[in-house]
C-alpha cells in the first residue's frame, strides 16, 4: 500500500439499514465509532458511507440499548452492503483492504 | 393513460413528543425515554393529599436526598413496560423448560429426604421475605419522584412477588404443599428468624422512599441473594448432589445480578450530585447494611453450618466493592 494523498480517491464501503427502531441503535453505535461515516436518510432507509473501514462493536450497541447483543442480529434490519465482511462475536467489520 | 409514479420524501414536523424533547432536544428518541422522559405528573393538581399534611400528591419533599433532575436516575437496562414484560416473559420460558427437565427426569426426588427437608427449611421462609421486598418497593414508588425511578422500582416490586412465587412452586416440587406452612410457621416463630422478620417488619414504616430503596434494594438484598443463591444454593448444594434446586430457582439469582446494574446505577448519580446526597447515602448504607448482616447471620448458619461465618465476609466484601463502586463513602 502506498501513502494516501488527498488527491487519490478513497474507496468507500457502505452498509444500509431499515429505518426503524431495532436499527437506530446500531446507526448510532456506527456514527460513534467511525468518525468519517456518514448517514444518508431516505424513505424507510438509512445508508452509511465510510472510507477504507465501517466498523460495528457489540459493546457500543450494547451501550446504547442497556441490553445484551447478539451482532447476527443486525441482519433482520441489514438491507444491503459493500465490502469484504470480517464478522466475529465482537465486531463486524466492512473493509476492502487484504 | 399513462401513470407516472414518483417517491416523495414526507419530513416528520417533529422527531418526538414535546415533553420528552424538552430533555433531549428535537431528535428520535428511544422507546425507553419516550416511556418515562417527562410523564411524572407536576402541576394542576387539585387536592393536597389528606392523609399526608403539608405535601403535595407528588412531591420531591418526601426524601431527604435532593436532586436537580429527577429524571437524571436513568435504569440502564433500559426497561420500560414492553422490554420488561418481554425479558422477563422470556425467562419464564427458560424456567418452564428447567421444569421441565427436573421433573420428566425426577431429579427432586433423586435428592435425600434429609437434603430436600433442609432447603426447605432454608428457603421457604424467604417467600415472606421477598413479600417484604415487593411491598417496600411499592412504597418506593408511590412515595418516590419521577418516572425514571418510580418506574423499575414498580417493576421491581412485581419481581419480587416473582421470586416469591418461584420459591413457592420450589417448595410444592420438593414436598407436600404443609412445606409451605411450615415455612410461614418457621418464619413466625423460629429463633433463628426473628432478627430478619425485624428487619423487613421494619423497613415496612420507613417514609423516605430512598432511604427504603438503600434499606431494601441495596443493603439487604444486596447480601441476601449472594449468600443464599450464590453460595448456599450454587456452591453448597450442588457438591451434595442438589443442582436440581440451582435450576429450579435459576431466576432468581439471574434476576438479581440484572437489577443490580439498576440498583449500582441510581445510587452513582445521585450520589454523585452532591455532597449532601453522599453524606446521607453513605449514612444509610452503612446503617442498614450492619443490620442485614447480623440478621443473615443466624439464617447463613441455618444453611451452611460451619462455612457460614466465611460466605457472610464473602458476600459482605463483595457488596462493600459495589458501594465504593457506586461512589459511597465506605
Amino acid at each position: 500500500m502506498t501513502a494516501q494523498n488527498s488527491t487519490q480517491p478513497r474507496s468507500k464501503v457502505f452498509i444500509a439499514f431499515q429505518d426503524n427502531e431495532e436499527s437506530r441503535p446500531v446507526i448510532e453505535a456506527v456514527l460513534a465509532d467511525n468518525a468519517e461515516a456518514t448517514a444518508a436518510y431516505t424513505p424507510g432507509l438509512v445508508k452509511i458511507d465510510c472510507p477504507e473501514r465501517l466498523v460495528i462493536r457489540r459493546e457500543r450497541i450494547e451501550e446504547n440499548t442497556g441490553q445484551p447483543y447478539n451482532l447476527q442480529q443486525l441482519q433482520i434490519n441489514l438491507v444491503t452492503l459493500s465490502g469484504h465482511v470480517d464478522e466475529d462475536d465482537d465486531e463486524f467489520s466492512l473493509s476492502w483492504g487484504r | 393513460m399513462n401513470i407516472e409514479l414518483q417517491a416523495r420524501e414526507i419530513q416528520p414536523q417533529r422527531q418526538t413528543f414535546a415533553r420528552v424533547a424538552a430533555h433531549t432536544g428535537d431528535k428520535p428518541a428511544s422507546r425507553y425515554l419516550e416511556a418515562m422522559l417527562g410523564a411524572q405528573p407536576a402541576e394542576h393538581f387539585h387536592y393536597k393529599p389528606t392523609w399526608e399534611q403539608g405535601f403535595e400528591l407528588y412531591d420531591k419533599r418526601r426524601t431527604a436526598i435532593v436532586m436537580n433532575d429527577w429524571y437524571a436516575l436513568r435504569d440502564p437496562r433500559q426497561f420500560y413496560y414492553a422490554s420488561w414484560t418481554m425479558a422477563r416473559a422470556r425467562q419464564q420460558d427458560a424456567m418452564e423448560a428447567n421444569y421441565q427437565f427436573v421433573e420428566s427426569r425426577q431429579l427432586a426426588q433423586k435428592m435425600s429426604d434429609a437434603l430436600r427437608a433442609q432447603v426447605c427449611t432454608v428457603l421457604l421462609p424467604l417467600r415472606h421475605v421477598a413479600f417484604g421486598g415487593n411491598m417496600n418497593n411499592c412504597q418506593i414508588c408511590s412515595r418516590g419522584y419521577g418516572t425514571a425511578f418510580t418506574a423499575p422500582a414498580m417493576f421491581h416490586a412485581m419481581d419480587q412477588l416473582g421470586v416469591a412465587q418461584y420459591l413457592t412452586r420450589l417448595g410444592l416440587t420438593l414436598e407436600e404443599p404443609g412445606a409451605l406452612e411450615a415455612g410461614r410457621n418457621d418464619w413466625l416463630q423460629v429463633k433463628a428468624w426473628q432478627p430478619l422478620r425485624q428487619y423487613v417488619e421494619d423497613s415496612l414504616v420507613v417514609l423516605d422512599p430512598v432511604e427504603l430503596f438503600i434499606a431494601q434494594n441495596l443493603a439487604l438484598d444486596g447480601l441476601l441473594y449472594p449468600l443464599l443463591f450464590t453460595q448456599y444454593v450454587d456452591d453448597h448444594l450442588a457438591v451434595k448432589g442438589g443442582t436440581a434446586v440451582a435450576m429450579l430457582t435459576n431466576f432468581i439469582p439471574e434476576w438479581h445480578t440484572e437489577s443490580a446494574r439498576w440498583i449500582d446505577a441510581v445510587v452513582k448519580v445521585a450520589a454523585a450530585e452532591s455532597e449532601h446526597n453522599r453524606t446521607l447515602l453513605s449514612g444509610w448504607y452503612s446503617r442498614y447494611v450492619e443490620r442485614a448482616a447480623s440478621a443473615l447471620a443466624p439464617i447463613a448458619a441455618l444453611a451452611l453450618g460451619d462455612d457460614a461465618e466465611r460466605a457472610l465476609a464473602d458476600v459482605k466484601t463483595a457488596l462493600e466493592a459495589r458501594a465504593r463502586k457506586a461512589g459511597l463513602d465506605v
